[in-house]
């Protein structure tokens, strides 16, 4: 009877696991009677399942630190052949080409480019939008538009630079016939569609995350619901609101099959948004998909570019993250 | 105090408010300066300032006050006391109708403010408001600097000059009795200063909009001995200009400031009267209990 009773509660504990392990030890019959054997599989179960998860946390680890690995490498075998100063300063960008020119600034004036632009469309629709749902819309009205947003970022980029070949574009070329097929401002305008859900929703937590009590206060001294937001609301959720700008046009930065599509191939140092450019995602895709070489100069661009985008990103991530970081203190 | 109608022209030279000042029979010119609880005869002459009729309260629902009939005289001090959930705070944020703000609220009945009805459609709640100044429980600096803290009401009443401003602010945190902490560092943010300075902050805000009538829900109850002591000794000298009325859980409290007392009981007005009165001479007995400690 003992016997059975604590392979039962051994069956248990094997399931249960630390929960059960807790409780146990308050019933000292049980201790008794099966206590040995709980004491002895314990430690192999909590092992397996700590090496499981271990394994796991390190797979992404590894990757992370694999990519990054492989980037630096490949980028210092790129830069014995090419100098560094010419890389960062030089004015054109011709790597398949001859006379062969690495520097990198077309590049990242394009992907600037594309990144202000869908900036410049997305912050302010973007803010107004955060605002008008976070402050004035009914709550029946946020409970339709919040699902939309989520279907917007749910569209494929692929979709995007679609739209903007076959149907943005187009519009420009009539409203500017000076505009070619391929131009940076169709490619600013989808993208800067793609980075509003973005802004949107973390903008509206942020003004959402500002207490009642100040909107309260602001409306016992006599404002009227325009000027709470505006003095009050909004500036109080500034520094988070500029965070999202931050990630949202990172994205931008990180956006390829959009601008791929839609901005066309010519590295140019220019910034008439009519003219066609190239991103420095842009420009990885193209080397990626055509039959260059790997282990030459012109293969390894593609990993010098890419280590200039990774640290771009990461360091309005960074900046983003630390900004949202503070946020959170400021109310307790 | 010195006594400065100078000080409202300011703000509202054609206020009907200031006007009434010089009219009106006045309780002040009696009292000693900045000394003293109105007695009853006091009380009964003063000009009525609020007058609540009949009122009921419904979140909901759910009736939170029921038929409630009071009057405020004008500069005294009005308490209101009661055991939590009484519907105190509630009835207080009916003056300055900042219930409106939560959904589903209604109010039956009639709130005069100077014989006007202040939830008649035709009511502006922005003035109503200026007029009205309220103190929250919980202090509420806005993060901005102290400067811009105590200058937003009188900023969005439309004065821009920085030198008015200035005076205004100085004014209003000397009133609170924090200017001589703060002097030196009004562009710093205000979330730097101590609990009790923030409440002294927010205070300042209110009066920086010059209402003629203060709420204050539990101006004290997160502050040490010494800063209530000073927020009671504010409140003293308010008074004389400005019509207070207060939320408090503290029976001495209610006892050393107020001129007047109201003791709620589940959303009923069960007694109200002269705070002498009220306190030495209870007529109803759940009043007596709730003021002796033996419940709530
Ligand atoms: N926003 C609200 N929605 C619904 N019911 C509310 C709301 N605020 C308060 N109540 C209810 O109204 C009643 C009165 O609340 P109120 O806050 O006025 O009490 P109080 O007397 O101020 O209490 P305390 O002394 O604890 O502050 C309570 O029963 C409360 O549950
Ligand atoms: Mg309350």
């Amino acid at each position: 009877m003992t016997e059975e009773r604590s392979g039962e509660e051994q069956s248990i504990e094997m399931e249960l696991g630390e929960a059960a392990v807790i409780k146990l030890p308050r019933s000292t019959s049980l201790e008794r009677a099966g206590g040995g054997l709980l004491v002895s599989l314990r430690p192999y179960y909590e092992g397996v399942i700590h090496f499981t998860l271990f394994l796991c946390a390190s797979i992404s680890v590894l990757v992370t630190v694999g990519i990054v690995v492989v980037l630096l490498y490949e980028s210092i075998q790129f830069f014995f052949d090419v100098s560094i100063i010419e890389f960062l300063t030089g004015t054109r960008w011709t790597p398949l080409l001859k006379p062969q020119h690495f520097g990198i600034l077309p590049l990242m004036c394009g992907t600037m480019l594309v990144a202000g632009g869908s900036a410049i469309v997305a912050v302010p629709i973007g803010l107004g939008t955060a605002i008008y749902l976070s402050e004035y819309a009914s709550p029946r009205f946020r409970d339709i538009v919040k699902p939309m947003l989520e279907i917007l970022a749910g569209i494929p980029s692929v979709v995007y630079g679609y739209l903007a070949v076959v149907f943005v574009s187009p519009i420009i070329r009539y409203v500017f016939p000076s505009a070619g097929v391929f131009n940076a401002a169709s490619a600013c305008i989808v993208v800067g569609i793609m980075i509003l859900p973005m802004i949107i929703s973390l903008s509206e937590d942020i003004l959402q995350s500002v207490p009642l009590s100040l909107r309260g206060a602001a409306f016992a001294l006599g404002a009227n619901k325009f000027e709470v937001t505006v003095r009050v609301v909004v500036p109080a959720a500034l520094s988070g609101i500029i965070a999202s700008f931050l990630l949202a046009i990172s994205r931008a930065i990180g956006e390829t099959m959009a601008v791929t599509l839609a901005a066309g191939a010519t590295p140019k140092l220019t910034l008439n948004p009519l003219e066609s450019i190239q991103t420095m995602t842009a420009y990885i895709v193209q080397v990626s998909q055509g039959d260059t070489p790997a282990g030459t100069v012109e293969y390894r661009t593609i990993f010098a570019v890419g280590l200039t985008l990774f640290l771009t990103t990461m360091t309005m991530n960074v900046i983003a993250q630390y900004i949202l970081s503070r946020v959170g203190e400021r109310y307790e | 105090m010195a006594s400065t109608p100078s000080v409202k022209k300011i703000m509202q030279p054609s206020d009907k408010a200031t006007s009434g000042y010089s009219k009106a029979p006045m309780v002040r010119p009696s009292i000693p300066e900045g000394k003293g609880m109105r007695t009853a005869d006091e009380l009964a002459q003063a000009t009525e300032k609020i007058s609540v009729r009949d009122m009921s309260f419904y979140y909901s629902e759910n009736r939170a006050l029921t038929d409630i009939s009071l009057s405020i005289p004008e500069c005294c001090v009005t308490a209101f006391i009661g055991p939590s959930g009484c519907g105190k705070s509630t009835f207080l944020r009916c003056f300055n109708r900042m219930n409106d703000m939560i959904e589903g609220t209604r109010v039956e009945g009639e709130i005069l403010l100077e014989g006007q009805d202040i939830y008649s459609s035709r009511t502006d709640i922005v003035t109503l408001r200026k007029r009205i100044g309220m103190v929250f429980q919980k202090s509420t600096p806005f993060p901005k600097s102290i400067f811009d803290n105590v200058s937003f009401g009188p900023k969005i009443a439309g004065i821009r000059k920085k030198k008015e401003l200035y005076e205004i602010v100085e004014r209003s945190l000397q009133r609170s009795a924090l200017w001589d902490e703060v002097k030196d560092r009004l562009s710093e943010s205000a979330l730097n200063l101590s609990g009790g300075q923030q409440h002294r902050l927010c205070i300042a805000r209110a009066l920086a909009n010059d209402p003629d009538i203060l709420l204050m829900d539990e101006p004290a109850s997160a502050l040490d001995p010494a800063s209530t002591a000073r927020i009671e000794d504010l409140i003293f000298e308010l008074k004389e200009q400005y019509t207070i009325v207060i939320v408090t859980h503290n029976m001495q409290q209610a006892a050393r400031v107020s001129d007047q007392a109201a003791f709620f009981y589940q959303g009923l007005l069960v007694e109200s009267g002269a705070t002498e009165e009220l306190f030495t001479n209870p007529k109803k007995q759940q009043t007596e209990d709730y003021i002796t400690g033996r419940f709530g």
